[in-house]
């Protein structure tokens, strides 16, 4: 095989992108909008996927897309300042230069999804990752069957995207329950864990696609609620975390067992990591 | 009565209950509503009922000086307010607030019990349906504990 | 050199080998000879030498900087030089580095990026096009190499640094005539005998006036080379004896591997309370993954100037034994001493199979010496088969 004339696109190298829009979504979480200076050099992204931000001088998170799919050139990540990185991504401001290098993984399983229900169950930060899975659900309703989304955060201070839940919410072809861990007297929604949501739905399981994503706790009791309703285990997916430092499998950071979280996910079927999660320091 | 007895049968709390269990359940039990902001009952009352939901949702709150009223758990449509009912001293431990027009099949506690007491088969085919609530109820709060949504300082 | 001239002169004109002649004997000048092709050839060229009573692979032009006469003693947590009183080059056999000092450097900086105004440049760090001829690569060694570039430059993306440093190596293996205490490669079907993977191997003889290289081209490169050399073809009893050496390497191997489907073993056995008894005795110290030669983590750091004008990633070599490897906000996932251990050694022996094909382990034995409190990974193996044996059933 002959080397190729043209020097290989260094995969640790990052693009410039500019911040072209900042939302502050709840405590601590920000949405940013990002425009590549090259708009070229990037593959589309895929729901589920993510990018490597870097703050120049500070160093580079992975951060999820968060935005619609359709729309290629807005590249919409939202954020929670939790470190050093992501902290100092959220204190960005419109025209701030930003080093992107994505996108990266393997996403939600919308194809296999089509013809089916698809139950979204989403805790805190985790709709972030969902919600463009949710766009494509939603601008092409007729390829599925019921589609539930179920999302569940801390407190209705924490609750995000609320003008697109409640546009979701308001759909007459689609069932949304947002519920919180605790509220204030002046809540009137929901107060409970999203897992106790699952057995009140109404879906067919044997023709369900699940997509979860949320810390990993409410994972294992939301898989376990689908599966009790009888959803199989391959036709789960969920989005893994794992410290992440290279996106292309040298670093070996992100191994959860047998596989690199970066590479071969996020997004898993859970029949994949069955027997993994429930493994402690894994 | 047979109009009760049609409720009770169809209510998914009570799915299956065998015609003799439910005439004794019917025996305890009665039709209710609540408008929305009616509580239906406050924590310290004597717990001498306990609400089949049918329609609407309840707020469980707690309130503590300074923090006002917080709420931990909503129920609604199919579910149980109440398990306080079951184990002395038979006291509610929370308030529960009406969100929404509530109606409700509301069974005396008291009347329950001793029917229980008098037919353990009925007692341990109430007790397999109240259980789970308990059970569920006990998983929920933990996770609450555990705060997943939260960032750890 | 004082080597007297044993070996029968190619006239100069004639170039490569014949088919018959696949094994030739190479003496020192000869070896010396082989530097300096190499150099002239414009590699760097690279073999072990002796440092901080180690042997380290550096820089050499000559035999002289070879550990001539030196032997290594290696046991778990122990490592000794001594001179073995008998004339022979390669009687040591791996030392703390290993090749991956140069192909996967301990620190890479990847890019800089430079902010003039609002306009920010990343300027990707070249590659360096330096082409190295490694000198005495074990078969162990060879092994490893491949296993790196199957993880560096065979997966979906590839690594620009490791496939530049990597690109027109020339390696010259050397058969091990000695396994170390803590060698086992036998069991884990690496050596000692390089198979492939090099240019040409080298096996060392005893010629009775001095060391003699049976020396096997195995790429056109070694062939090419090898007929400049000066050299005469292998007897078949000189032949026979190289053999035999390597053949009484693969017998006297200081440690062995358990034969078993290990992927199996330790997948099975997660949460075995082994775990915890070796994370009584680990310092999680992450010496074994610094002297692993298939080891491939790192780590990024980012750096930048007082001004911010100029800022630069760098990796470097980073470690599955620290608590900052598995951080995700909030805390490491692995926190303790023995969830470590075991991503450590299920990765090597397990999931390594899951994701590379093959093995993560070579049986070179670093890690097992220069565990600072002698943690034995055969032993940790065999003490997990063991548990699973039926004490009854055993014969």
């Amino acid at each position: 095989m002959a080397a190729p004339e043209t020097a290989p696109l260094d995969p640790m190298a990052p693009l410039v992108a500019r911040v072209t829009r900042r939302h502050h979504d709840a405590p601590e979480v920000f949405t940013l909008e990002l425009e590549p200076e090259d708009p070229g050099a990037l593959a589309p992204f895929a729901p589920g996927q993510f990018n490597m931000l870097t703050v120049f001088g500070v160093g580079e998170v992975p951060i999820s897309f968060s935005g619609d799919p359709v729309d290629q050139n807005r590249l919409v990540h939202t954020i929670r300042a939790v470190g050093p990185v992501s902290g100092a991504l959220t204190e960005l401001e419109p025209g701030a230069a930003v080093g992107l290098r994505g996108p990266f993984g393997v996403g939600w399983p919308m194809a296999e999804a089509e013809g089916k229900d698809v139950v979204v169950v989403a805790g805190g930060l985790g709709l972030a990752p969902l919600r463009p899975a949710l766009y494509r659900l939603f601008a092409e309703r007729e390829r599925y069957g019921k589609i539930v989304l179920l999302y569940g955060t801390r407190s209705p201070d924490d609750i995000l995207f609320r003008r697109e839940l409640e546009a979701w919410r308001g759909r007459l072809d689609a069932e949304v329950e947002v519920t919180v861990d605790h509220a204030m007297a002046a809540w009137h929604g929901n107060v409970g864990v999203v897992t106790t949501l699952i057995p009140r739905c109404s879906f067919d399981p044997a023709q369900t696609v699940a997509l979860v994503c949320g810390p990993e706790v409410m994972m294992r009791f939301a898989i376990a609620a689908l599966m009790d309703a009888g959803v199989a285990a391959d036709d789960i997916y969920l989005s893994m975390e794992r410290n992440m430092k290279c996106a292309v499998g040298f670093c070996g950071h992100c191994q959860f067992g047998p596989v690199f979280v970066c590479r071969d996910g996020p997004v898993f079927p859970y029949a994949r990591l069955r027997g993994l999660l429930a493994l402690k320091e894994l | 009565m047979e109009g009760l007895e049609r409720i009770v049968k169809e209510h998914v709390f009570f799915a299956d209950l065998t015609d003799d269990f439910c005439k004794l359940v019917c025996g305890c039990a009665k039709n209710v509503r609540f408008e929305a902001g009616d509580y239906l009952f406050r924590e310290g009352d004597p717990a001498d009922q306990l609400y089949v939901i049918r329609e609407g949702r309840v707020a469980m709150e707690l309130s503590a000086p300074g923090h006002g009223s917080m709420t931990f758990q909503t129920v609604g449509e199919g579910e149980i307010v109440g398990i306080s009912w079951l184990i002395p001293p038979y006291r509610w431990t929370y308030d529960a607030k009406a969100l929404e027009r509530i109606r409700a099949i509301s069974i005396d506690a008291t009347c329950i019990r001793r029917k229980c007491e008098d037919d353990h088969d009925l007692g341990y085919e109430l007790m397999k349906r109240f259980v789970p609530v308990i059970i569920e109820r006990l998983h929920a709060t933990r996770l609450q504990m555990l705060d997943v949504y939260g960032t750890k300082s | 050199m004082t080597f007297p001239r044993k070996v029968v002169r190619e006239q100069p004109t004639q170039r490569g080998l014949m088919g018959s002649e696949k094994q030739a004997i190479l003496d020192a000048e000869g070896l010396q000879a082989l530097l300096t092709a190499l150099k002239a050839r414009g590699y760097r060229v690279i073999g072990p030498t002796l440092s901080d009573q180690a042997v380290i692979y550096d820089d050499i032009e000559t035999l002289d900087e070879l550990p001539r006469g030196w032997r290594d003693e290696q046991d778990g947590g122990h490592y000794r030089l001594v001179e073995s009183g008998e004339d022979r080059f390669f009687d040591f056999v791996v030392g703390p580095q290993s090749w991956k000092k140069f192909l996967h450097p301990p620190q890479q900086t990847l890019w800089r990026a430079r902010r003039e105004g609002e306009a920010v440049t990343v300027t990707p760090e070249p590659a360096e096009p330096e082409r190295f001829a490694f000198i005495g690569v074990r078969s162990c060694e060879i092994h490893a190499i491949a296993i790196q570039d199957r993880v560096l430059i065979e997966g979906p993306h590839a690594d620009p640094h490791y496939r530049a440093r990597r690109q027109d190596n020339f390696i010259v293996a050397v058969n091990c005539a000695r396994a170390a205490g803590t060698c086992f490669c036998a069991s884990m079907n690496t050596g000692p005998k390089a198979e492939s993977g090099f240019d040409l191997a080298l096996t060392e003889i005893d010629g009775p006036e001095g060391p003699l290289f049976v020396a096997e081209s195995a790429s056109a490169a070694g062939e090419d080379l090898l007929g400049e050399l000066p050299r005469r073809p292998a007897t078949p009893e000189e032949v026979a004896a190289g053999t035999a050496a390597v053949a009484a390497t693969a017998r006297s191997m200081g440690r062995e591997m358990p034969a078993e489907d290990l992927r199996d073993l330790l997948l099975r056995n997660l949460e075995h309370p082994r775990w915890e008894e070796v994370a009584e005795r680990c310092l999680t110290c992450a010496n074994c993954t610094m002297v692993c030669p298939t080891c491939f983590c790192t780590s990024v750091e980012d750096a930048s100037d007082l001004t911010g004008q100029e800022t630069s990633r760098s990796r470097r070599w980073d470690s599955c034994f620290t608590l900052d490897y598995s951080y995700i906000h909030g805390g490491s996932v692995r926190s303790s001493t023995q969830s470590r251990y075991r991503q450590w050694m299920t990765h090597k022996l397990a999931t390594w199979h899951d994701q590379f094909d093959s093995s993560g382990c070579v049986g070179c034995g670093r890690c097992i010496t220069w565990c600072p409190v002698g943690i034995d990974i055969t032993e940790e193996v065999r003490a997990i088969r063991d548990s699973e044996r039926d004490p009854v059933s055993e014969s």
